[in-house]
């Protein structure tokens, strides 16, 4: 018995597997470390960003559902061949939103529209029999089709499953909320005050926001997704909520496509910019002299050069090489990976510097500290001095500048991908959207829903990547902390 | 200071001589000149002879660094590393693939990139130093916390979203200003409002903030005390004592972009047609034009470097305690 399916582990789903596992491990291992609970807790306290937090979470999950490709048998194999796998590489983000993906109009189509947005010729029968051929926009095949004949009903459809969707919403709001209260009172958490809590003191206090943690933050923000998102899922079932575009393709789907390849550029970047920038920063720092000389010289020559000239040309390089070379790559989507990772690549060696300056100046001033002289007078070698006393303390530098860089990095994709350096064409991002519908405003009447969607969902995501960047260096950076 | 001027601008060459080495090997080691002519000719189909051909118009037929076949100098000099890279240096960019000269078209260029780029770069300084001021001015009130929250958000807003819904608003749906194109003379006032305007607004949430916070610091110092207890007003502290002295770090800061300025904005450039230095390298980019985009990375980095220099000097001339040895 051969598998239904068949694994395809693509680099980048890999990759961003293995950060965001690292990011939590990270977590967890800093909790031993008293300075480091400490900075959680501010970051806890902290209203504003524990709200962007929970929004990160909800658009990483998505990103990670999206990350696990496979590869579907096909029917038509038959029992004593060997299994012959589809070529198109579905995530499980696919199988799940399988009707958005599959259920693709001809053309544009409004948000919970019945009809096409183009009108086209339609073949009618009259009374008498006779065909005889109309212009209207014609039904969609797929958006509403469930109404039948009934059209008229449309209105009172749509209000019917927001109403069933927002009851669905309160109960399992319900259901969260009371399970996060009992959860704190069975663990023995305390308020602000240092009182024990009751199941039901608990919802109190986290209604009050007088728990140490910002359970109300969290709690908001699953409740109002609760009720945005309620309605949108029972709606999408049978309506395109958000419309389609060009090609008839649900605009829905395209936004939960563009989650993961925003939070790819913003995640894999930094793993191409981290070790460059620690070793040479600390490198440059701790010995000075002649390493500290060619460092510096290389890194000032590498940001003399305009970053998106660097980028451009890098790109360009890229594709020269890739499209010489199309023996490399099995499927479409591979290709697309292997660009969308050689795009993080270029970005990441082209953004390090200035984290390095920022590292190099770091440590200048760490080597001169009494411990580390304690450490160098005891003969502790270079190598666990670099490791145990100086490394420990850039840690706040290179999780703030990271952070802080995630949200300029979504931006810089929309950017270059309309300048034509940026995914591969085929792969569906935020700025190939907006690429592909920056020229509908210009059609009569307009075509505003792709550019809309676009909009918003961005704009939710880099936000709250900025806020909870700001929460993170206020609790990190000494200078800020008080 | 002198000395010290020379010093720098001498740093400057090997850090151009970096640049030279990595564009160098960016364009032509990594991509053999075979690559670049199958790509331009179209990958399939394409004769050996066509590509010779190809690379033969353009010069690119030579070796890379060593030419045995010359004689004398040409050993070093007929070899594509002299005539395409070390060329750059005496302001030499060749041809672009359609034949036409870069550095005329470079020098026809910097005017509309000019235009555009200056009156936005100063008004958006100006506009952010007067919206920083306010902030301040009100600071830990809820205007200020909801200035700075409009900041964030305006930050997270994509600089295309700025471009595509002004565009759309002012140019079409109220007809306010054309959409996009440019006219020489006085008449291209009616082309640069809107650009000029997107490029301050989308720029402003960013440095609002950022000197927001230049003026906070400034504010916590103890001069600013000394003054508020000899009974200075509030406004007068602010805008006599702190306003000087924030503006240090603020005026050094944007000193480095100003060299840039001559590079012109690719986006605002390229989305209302004005032929300028931004327009020429995104053109160049999606065209793959990579004589064009060589001489820009030059130029670029030369600007940058002149930007450093002019960054050392503003230090000495806004603040006289400050010298360079």
């Amino acid at each position: 018995m051969t598998m239904r399916f068949v694994p395809v582990p693509l680099l980048t789903d890999i990759l961003v597997w293995l950060l965001v596992a690292s990011a939590v491990a990270f977590g967890v291992s800093s909790k031993k470390n008293p300075l480091a609970r400490a900075a959680w807790r501010r970051i806890g306290r902290n209203r504003p960003g524990v709200v962007a937090a929970t929004i990160l979470v909800l658009f990483v999950a998505v990103g990670l559902l999206d990350s696990l490709h496979y590869r579907k048998r096909l029917d038509a194999t038959a029992p004593g061949q060997s299994a012959v796998y589809a070529v198109e590489a579905l995530s499980l983000l696919d199988a799940i939103a399988a009707p958005l993906k599959e259920r693709n109009e001809k053309t544009y189509s409004a948000p919970l529209a019945t009809r096409s947005y183009a009108k086209e010729t339609l073949e009618t029968r009259d009374a008498a029999g006779v065909v005889r051929g109309v212009r209207d926009f014609p039904r969609l095949e797929f958006g509403g089709a469930h109404l039948g004949e009934d059209e008229a009903g449309r209105g009172r459809d749509i209000v019917k499953k927001i109403l069933v969707a927002e009851v669905f919403a309160a109960a399992l709001f319900a259901l969260i909320a009371g399970g996060t209260a009992c959860a704190l009172a069975r663990r023995g958490a305390k308020d602000v005050r240092g009182v024990d809590l009751s199941p039901a003191r608990a919802w109190k206090a986290i209604w009050c926001g007088e728990t140490e943690f910002s359970w109300n933050a969290v709690l908001g923000v699953v409740g109002a997704a609760l009720v945005l998102l309620a309605p949108i899922v029972f709606l999408c079932v049978d309506y395109h909520v958000f419309g389609t575009d060009k090609v008839g393709q649900d605009v829905l789907y395209q936004i939960l496509k563009s989650v993961r390849t925003a939070l790819v550029i913003g995640l894999v970047t930094t793993l191409a910019m981290l070790p460059l920038a620690i070793v040479l920063g600390i490198f440059a720092g701790y010995f000075r002299g002649w390493i500290d000389d060619v460092i510096q010289y290389v890194y000032t020559t590498l940001s003399s050069i305009p970053g998106v000239l660097l980028i451009a040309a890098a790109v360009l390089m890229m594709e020269v090489v890739i499209d010489t070379h199309p023996q490399w790559f099995v499927t479409a989507a591979e290709r697309a990976d292997v660009r969308l990772l050689a795009l993080c690549g270029i970005l990441g060696l082209t953004s390090w510097t200035s984290l390095c300056r920022l590292l190099r100046g770091e440590t200048l001033k760490l080597r001169e500290l009494e411990y580390i002289q304690a450490a160098q007078a005891f003969g502790v070698g270079h190598a666990r001095i670099l490791l145990r006393h100086i490394l420990p303390n850039l840690t706040h530098i290179v999780v703030i500048a990271l952070v802080m860089d995630f949200s300029s990095l979504v931006l810089a994709e929309a950017v270059l991908s309309y300048i034509g350096i940026g995914v591969d064409p085929t792969m569906i991002s935020f700025g190939t959207m907006i690429n592909n519908a920056r020229m509908e405003l210009a059609r009569d009447p307009i075509v505003w829903w792709s550019l809309a969607s676009a909009f918003v969902s961005m704009l939710a995501l880099v936000l709250s990547a900025n806020l909870f960047a700001d929460a993170v260096r206020d609790a990190l950076d000494p200078r800020r902390a008080g | 200071m002198f000395a010290y001027l020379v010093r720098r601008l001498l740093y400057a060459i090997p850090i151009l001589i970096g640049v030279n080495i990595i564009t160098f090997t960016l364009f032509f080691v990594v991509n053999t000149p075979d690559d670049m002519a199958r790509m331009q000719l179209g990958v399939r189909r394409v004769t050996q002879e066509a590509i010779e051909k190809w690379k033969a118009e353009r010069g690119y037929d030579k070796p890379l660094f060593m030419n045995r076949a010359a004689s004398g100098a040409g050993v070093l000099t007929d070899t594509i590393f002299f005539t395409k890279s070390a060329r750059l240096f005496v302001g030499d960019f060749g041809r672009a693939e359609d034949g036409r000269d870069i550095s005329k078209e470079i020098a026809s260029r910097m005017g509309p990139s000019l235009a555009v780029a200056v009156p936005t770069f100063l008004l958006g300084v100006f506009v952010a130093v007067v919206f920083a001021l306010v902030l301040v001015f009100f600071r830990a009130s809820r205007l200020d916390f909801w200035g700075v929250v409009l900041c964030v958000a305006m930050m997270s807003i994509s600089g295309l979203f700025y471009i595509i819904g002004g565009q759309y608003l002012v140019s079409r749906l109220w007809r306010l200003v054309p959409i996009s194109g440019y006219a020489a003379g006085l008449d291209a006032w009616k082309f640069l409002v809107l650009p000029v305007v997107i490029g301050v607004v989308s720029g402003i949430g960013a440095s609002t903030r950022l000197y927001r916070a230049f003026f906070l610091e400034e504010i916590g110092k103890d001069y600013v005390r000394t003054a508020r207890a000899k009974g200075l007003s509030e406004a007068v502290v602010l805008f006599r004592h702190v306003l000087k002295n924030a503006l240090i770090p603020i005026l050094t800061g944007v000193v480095v972009v100003i060299p840039l300025l001559f590079m012109g904005s690719l986006l605002t450039e390229s989305f209302f047609g004005i032929p300028g230095l931004g327009s020429y390298t995104i053109d160049a980019i999606r065209a793959q034009d990579f004589s064009i985009v060589r001489a820009m990375v030059f130029i670029g980095s030369v600007l940058y470097i002149v930007g450093l220099v002019l960054t050392d000097i503003s230090y000495v001339l806004v603040d006289p305690r400050i010298r360079l040895e």
